[in-house]
């Protein structure tokens, strides 16, 4: 069984690859990459199709999205994020331990394997750092990574302790994994909704200072050094996070940073009317951050883009601002928004930013993903980048509505999404 | 002139023609509040309901006689402890009140924003009385009219706000009012009370009181949360009293016929000394009938008139 | 396009007024007790000449206020609510001759604001009302005790009156 992409443009940072070129996906591997004529394929159990001013790409990766299943179905499930995710061009995403019960065992890593692998695409998990996310005694690493996990998180319970976070960098190392970490003193952010600066001021929310992430980037990035562990810094969103992982990078210390599409698209003027879909964690920032999170995305400091997809109920968000769930959707306007605001305006060209949605990803969970070389598993993503959208949150995959941007217009959408030779989404775009 | 919007949520986002329409409103309101009969049949008919998420006896106490003033029908509805998962949601609370034919929302509550929220929730009108530390617009109305009615005018006045400005939604209503009738707005309070760029704002913004009550027309006196002391912005009651609090002494700064102002309620002895408080520049009584006054003005300003925004 | 005709000029308005004062003396026999009340706004400069001339011809001052109804108005719903400006009476109204005054008497629910308004400030003796203009088409039971002249007018006409004092000439026009 064979599936022909004629005629695109294909760009695969892996192999450091931006050609016009056919592809060819036979068994659900990637075959070739070159001139075909599909003719000349013996078998007819094929298709093809012609593709021309389409840019294919291998399947993108989100290593920050939050599925809420086992615990918050209500918010989203295994299978609707990932219908979500193939929709917006992802084949490959790394589901957050925040869950009920908590992913800080091998038991519900395996049930979150298990009901991955009936999804539309490829999920993987991450598991707890520490026991029900309580930051007090360090979860069971070893089980979990045997089991599956690819990653150790704290997300949305950061690790106050510095200690305990140390231990679990020490342990994480011994089989390898990356320490994936949410960045936040929890002294200085109780009851906070929103960056400090002026805009908080005006509108008398509990401000969100920036040091409360500095600080901690700071302190992990230490503990790394001290651990020699791999850590990787999720949703930086500060020029002062930047400084400190470009330091820390300069150091030799094992780092990585994700920043995610709303850092580089928003600043905390969204919040202006009370929009509790703009509320999220970390805070929407300043234009002067925007600025620098760009030029960190330029100049790779910044490695990878993440979406933090995070899936609400609507009763969740209808409420005063200041009791409203922290988190918006990603998963099905990341592409766009990244083709309009960094791509179309020049800050990184496509091939670039493509590199910090597949290999970057694939190489930090140290997966066999995000390439188009000979024989990879057929993860495919197909976009066009001049195609004009208008975001409507009604049409979302997700269950989750929770965007600021609904109405919004941008450039860029996943066409087709292919997962292990098989589409799925955008089959009926194809044809 | 007429006050073309449906709800109160602010004075950022007022006019100072709106402004100087719903002063020259309350003043003749006040008119009422001297007469033996204190009555008007305007608003007979209307329904007013007064929805306080915290505490507050004199805000509420001051609208709910202005409605009555005017002969609408109030209903109280204290909702304590503003906890979510608690009971019903906001966004159900107002739904089920609109539904029972409240024509207008007084709104309290501890969460900046909320006023915003209702008035978006709502088809009815609505009046912020106090969203977290965001605005508090009929006190600022009424330290304002206070003032005119003492100075005549706003010009070039100047007038200071002392102490916590940080949790003050007092503070930034009277900034943006006083600050677009053309006074100049001074903060004082002590550093860790001063709220983030808050200098970026049309206000000259002081740590030292003895510098910043320096040729004032006005000190409006803030009250001081005790409850500061113990997240740690500041040490003691008696180093706040010392270093912020206004007593004679300190009032000699001022100009000699400076008005001493305080949005209630007083902690006598801490930030306001009781000499200074029941002192001749003090019009602390005439914000209260001010206060009335105003919230009579608006009263009759958003439900009064067919020709204003309907609650459609 | 609307015609204005003058219904009234200077000097008719003069010899109407000065009759409207010369009837209240005589009602009231006197003005010692008398207090002359201006429904605001139309209706404060005529108060103003009323009290004069009653003062002027029985040499005693006659106090002067100015009424808002603002308050009191049942239209409230259709019309836009409008600045008022306060109330300017400055007596006790209780057990005194009141002869309130407006312009022009149409439907005739200004002056049932104003009887509630005035009621509200006390108990006077007895209210009368003085009118320039009885323009007609009354909807309550109210008429005017003064009238300076009757005037049929068709529900579309609309009755303007003009003083010196706020519009530099004194006329009563008529705009069809």
């Amino acid at each position: 069984m064979w599936l022909l992409l004629k005629n695109g443009r294909i760009i695969d940072p892996s192999q450091g690859m931006d050609t016009a070129a056919d592809l060819l996906i036979e068994d659900g591997l990637i075959s070739k990459i070159g001139s075909i004529d599909a003719s000349t394929l013996n078998s007819s159990d094929g298709v093809a199709y012609d593709i021309s001013g389409l840019v294919v790409t291998p399947g993108l990766i989100d290593v920050h999205v939050h599925l809420r299943e086992p615990g918050f179905e209500y918010k989203e499930t295994i299978e609707t994020g990932a219908l979500a995710a193939a929709a917006g061009g992802f084949t490959t995403i790394l589901g957050m331990p925040n869950t009920k019960p908590v992913i800080d065992n091998r038991a519900v890593v395996e049930y979150v394997m298990n009901q991955g692998r009936n999804s539309a695409v490829n999920v993987l998990t991450s598991g707890a750092a520490t026991k029900d996310n309580e930051g007090k005694e360090m979860a069971e690493i070893g089980e979990m990574v045997k089991a599956g996990a690819v990653a150790i998180s704290d997300d949305a319970f950061p690790v106050q302790s510095a200690d305990l976070m140390r231990r679990v960098m020490e342990y994480a190392k011994m089989f390898d994994v990356p320490v994936v970490t949410h960045c936040e003193d929890k002294s200085m952010t109780e009851g906070a909704s929103m960056n400090e600066g002026l805009t908080c001021t005006m509108l008398g929310l509990r401000p969100w200072p920036r040091q409360a992430e500095e600080i901690m980037i700071w302190r992990n990035i230490l503990l790394a050094e001290l651990s020699g562990c791999r850590l990787h810094i999720q949703h930086v969103t500060t020029a002062g996070g930047v400084e400190a992982i470009r330091w820390g990078k300069s150091r030799g210390i094992k780092l990585t940073a994700e920043t995610c599409p709303h850092y580089f698209s928003l600043t905390d003027q969204a919040l202006t009317n009370y929009d509790q879909n703009a509320k999220v964690n970390p805070p929407l920032r300043t234009q002067a951050d925007v600025d620098a999170i760009k030029a960190a995305l330029a100049d790779g400091t910044i490695d990878i883009i993440a979406t933090d997809h995070a899936p609400h109920a609507l009763q969740e968000k209808e409420v005063e601002f200041q009791n409203a769930a922290f988190g918006m959707v990603g998963l099905e306007t990341a592409l766009p928004l990244v083709i309009t605001n960094l791509v179309k305006t020049g800050v990184l060209p496509l091939v670039d930013v493509i590199a910090k949605l597949t290999a970057a990803p694939a190489q930090l969970l140290g997966i066999k993903a995000g390439t188009l070389s000979e024989g990879a598993p057929a993860d495919v993503t197909i976009i066009d980048i001049d195609a004009k959208i208008t975001v409507r949150s009604a049409e979302f995959k997700s269950k989750g509505r929770n965007t600021p941007l609904e109405g919004t217009e941008l450039t860029g959408k996943a066409v087709a999404t292919i997962v292990g030779g098989k589409v799925v989404h955008g089959a009926d775009m194809l044809r | 002139m007429q006050l073309q919007r449906k709800d109160i949520l602010g004075l950022q986002d007022m006019t100072p023609e709106e402004i100087g329409l719903i002063l020259e409103t309350a003043k003749s309101s006040k008119d009422i509040l001297a007469r033996p009969v204190k009555k008007v049949p305007i608003l007979r008919g209307k329904s007013v309901c007064t929805l306080f998420y915290e505490n507050s006896t004199r805000t509420r106490t001051s609208f709910e006689l202005a409605a009555k003033i005017m002969s609408a029908d109030t209903t109280s509805i204290s909702v304590a402890g503003s906890s979510i998962n608690k009971g019903e949601s906001y966004k159900d609370t107002l739904l089920t009140l609109e539904a029972m034919g409240v024509d207008l929302f007084v709104i309290r509550h501890g969460a900046g924003g909320a006023a915003h929220f209702a008035a978006n929730t709502v088809k009815s009108h609505v009046i912020n009385a106090g969203d977290g530390m965001h605005e508090h617009p009929t006190q600022g109305l009424l330290d304002m009219l206070t003032i005119l009615e003492n100075k005549g005018g706003f010009d070039g006045l100047k007038v200071l706000l002392v102490g916590d400005i940080m949790h003050s939604r007092v503070a930034r209503s009277n900034l943006w009012g006083l600050s677009k009738m053309g006074a100049e707005v001074r903060f004082c309070g002590p550093s860790t009370l001063l709220p983030s760029e808050i200098d970026k704002l049309s206000v000259k913004v002081y740590t030292d009181i003895d510098e910043a009550i320096d040729g004032v027309d006005v000190v409006n006196v803030l009250r001081i949360q005790l409850e500061r002391m113990n997240k740690g912005f500041f040490p003691s009651v008696s180093e706040y009293a010392n270093l912020f609090g206004i007593n004679k002494n300190r009032l000699r700064g001022a100009k000699s016929d400076v008005l001493v102002m305080h949005p209630g309620p007083m902690n006598r002895g801490i930030e306001i000394t009781p000499d200074v408080a029941d002192g001749e520049f003090a019009v602390i009584t005439d914000q209260v009938t001010n206060g009335v006054a105003v919230r009579m003005a608006l009263l009759y300003l958003l439900l009064g008139g067919g020709g204003n925004v309907a609650a459609a | 396009m609307t015609s204005v005709t003058r219904v009234m000029d200077e000097n008719e308005i003069r010899r109407a007024l000065t009759r409207i004062a010369h009837e209240i003396i005589e009602r009231n026999k006197g003005a010692e007790n008398l207090v002359i009340i201006g429904v605001q706004s139309r209706g404060v400069p005529m108060a103003q000449r009323l009290a004069a001339l009653i003062s002027t011809i029985e040499g005693v001052e006659v106090p002067v206020g100015s009424l808002n109804v603002a308050m009191y108005r049942d239209d409230y719903a259709t019309r836009p609510a409008r600045t008022v400006s306060a109330s300017q009476i400055p007596f006790d109204v209780t057990a005194k001759a009141v002869v309130l005054v407006d312009e022009v008497l149409f439907t005739g629910r200004t002056t049932r604001a104003a009887l509630d308004a005035i009621m509200d400030l006390g108990r006077p003796a007895v209210i009368q009302l003085a009118v320039l203009i009885d323009r007609g088409h009354k909807e309550l039971p109210i008429r005017a005790d003064y009238v300076g002249k009757n005037l049929p007018t068709a529900l579309k006409e609309k009755v303007d009156v003009h003083w010196t004092e706020t519009k530099g000439e004194d006329a009563v026009m008529i705009a069809k």
